[in-house]
């Protein structure tokens, strides 16, 4: 579905990622991994187009992604959570989800209806200033923004970084439901490894902008698993 | 008594044409960083566009036919300013200020070869002729107009901003534009939107400032300095910032102006905006938010 060859991507003369290729197969929960710095986010940042990659190319359902904007990937069926979970501040959560919708030519009201459904603390604070949530409400919000343009991917970046535990688990659950109901294919980024291991069917490892294992998650072993994930 | 109270309605006149152009400013300094000088000659397009229209149809008419036309103009000239040159230019603010700079010089000169470099002058309708008598100070119909007609055209941009899905857009691109377009918010369109609205009350405001005084090529530089001074006072991208910020500018420099001389006034509004910035560097209002960034 997602297919990213012979990527390079360089910030500058430092160049941050070596020749990753990766395949995201339809209907799979992928997974990233790897220490912190070792380039994960600015993979996902060349796939969306935020980052305008080197060299290689990326191509999804068959289309070369190539130098389309960011905007025009969501067009194609992507959706994108980036690690900072980014918020339009002074909008409302409701207004955050409609202005979304209202830009997309697949999202409707439904979606809107299906992205409240899934994470219900939202419903309470639709009135709210998306700039005001806590960090696991932000999260939450940032997911639910992602799926009201019914992606066909949904690419998250770390989406329990910094979160408290209770909240973590509402969203493994909506992401493993989403995944096994929807068949909705999502790229994950994670460190947190057994978050990963528990969801993912196929995964990469990074290290230093290099991939150094691929394959399905249940074959890993795990000490080599620790190796490369550890410091 | 009656001349405090004209001098706060000569400020409130003048503070509200400031509002008009400070709008398009914010919106266009807000969300792209695009600092554009050229916004004082649309200004000078929308004066320009009464004084052509007074002789096609007449003053009775012209001033209410003007305001729409003048809006369109000016926006299309701002819509292409950001086709031909800005859009190529983002990212580059030191640039896009000396390549609007230059378009703001060729726009005078074309002002020039047109309509001739002395100042014309636009009569207002008579329907504007007489004044309102009030607490024993004299408030003119035309001023009363341009405060009437800068009103109706904030409250207009609110309610597009806060109802409208275009507005809404508007403003999360403003907010957070890397989000916006990962979001799948079309940014390009959305920039040449804003430049078109900004644009078009600059017009807006020129027709109203052909009721307070003569219209020459130079109209727009006069006017352009204060409506920065507004943007920086109220806040970036920020709509309540630069009404509060435009009127206390207005009324500031009426009052100083009043009790002693134009050129003092500019001093001690300068100075005022100085210590004003020391205390609040980001302005009367900002994006509040509880991340870092």
């Amino acid at each position: 579905m997602l297919s990213v060859q012979n990527l390079d991507v360089a910030y500058g003369p430092t160049q941050i990622l070596f020749d990753v290729s990766m395949e995201v197969p339809a209907n799979e929960l992928f997974c990233v991994m790897g220490r912190n710095g070792v380039g994960k986010t600015t993979l996902l940042n060349a796939i969306m187009g935020v980052l305008r990659p080197t060299g290689g190319r990326v191509f999804f359902e068959g289309r070369d992604l190539g130098k389309m904007h960011p905007y025009q990937r969501v067009k194609a069926g992507l959706a994108y959570v980036p690690q900072t979970r980014g918020s339009f501040p002074q909008l409302t959560v409701l207004e955050s989800l409609k202005v979304v919708v209202d830009a997309s030519d697949r999202g409707d009201r439904d979606a809107m209806e299906d992205a409240i459904e899934l994470f219900p603390r939202l419903r309470k604070l639709l009135g709210r200033k998306a700039g005001l949530l806590s960090g696991g409400e932000a999260a939450q919000l940032a997911i639910a923004r992602a799926l009201v343009t019914k992606p066909r991917l949904l690419i998250l970046d770390e989406p329990t970084e910094g979160i408290q535990p209770s909240i973590i688990l509402e969203i493994e659950d909506a992401i493993a439901n989403l995944n096994s109901s929807t068949g909705m294919s999502i790229l994950l980024v994670e460190q947190y490894m057994e978050f990963a291991l528990r969801l993912a069917g196929k995964h990469i490892v990074l290290d230093a902008g290099e991939v150094v294992s691929s394959g399905a998650t249940a074959d890993l072993d795990d000490a080599r698993m620790r190796e490369l994930l550890l410091l | 008594m009656d001349a405090f109270l004209g001098q706060v309605f000569t400020g409130l006149s003048v503070g509200s044409v400031l509002i008009l152009i400070a709008l398009g400013l914010t919106f266009t300094f807000g969300q792209m960083n695009v600092i554009n000088m050229a916004h004082g000659e649309f200004i000078m397009a929308g004066a320009y566009t009464a004084f052509v229209l007074q002789d096609l149809i007449g003053t009775d008419t012209s001033l209410v036919v003007a305001l729409p036309v003048a809006f369109v103009i000016a926006g299309t000239l701002g819509l292409l300013l950001e086709l031909v040159l800005v859009r190529r230019l983002y990212g580059r603010p030191l640039d896009t200020l000396l390549v609007t700079w230059g378009v703001s010089l060729m726009l005078q000169q074309l002002a020039r070869d047109i309509f001739g470099a002395p100042n014309v002058q636009v009569r207002a309708p008579g329907w504007l002729g007489g004044s309102l008598h009030l607490a024993g100070a004299t408030l003119s119909y035309s001023r009363i107009f341009i405060i009437g007609l800068v009103v109706v055209s904030v409250v207009g941009i609110w309610v597009f901003l806060t109802r409208l899905p275009q507005g809404a857009r508007m403003r999360a691109v403003m907010q957070n534009r890397q989000l916006a377009s990962c979001s799948g918010l079309k940014t390009h369109s959305i920039d040449r939107l804003t430049f078109f609205i900004g644009s078009g009350l600059a017009g807006i405001a020129g027709v109203a400032l052909t009721l307070l005084g003569s219209t020459g090529p130079t109209l727009g530089t006069n006017y352009i300095v204060d409506a920065f001074l507004v943007v920086v006072v109220g806040g970036l991208g920020q709509l309540r910032g630069a009404v509060i910020a435009a009127v206390a500018l207005g009324l500031l420099n009426a009052f100083v102006e009043f009790s002693t001389e134009a050129s003092i006034a500019r001093v001690a509004v300068f100075v005022a905006i100085v210590a004003f910035l020391q205390f609040r560097p980001q302005g009367l209002f900002v994006m509040k938010s509880r991340a870092l960034t």
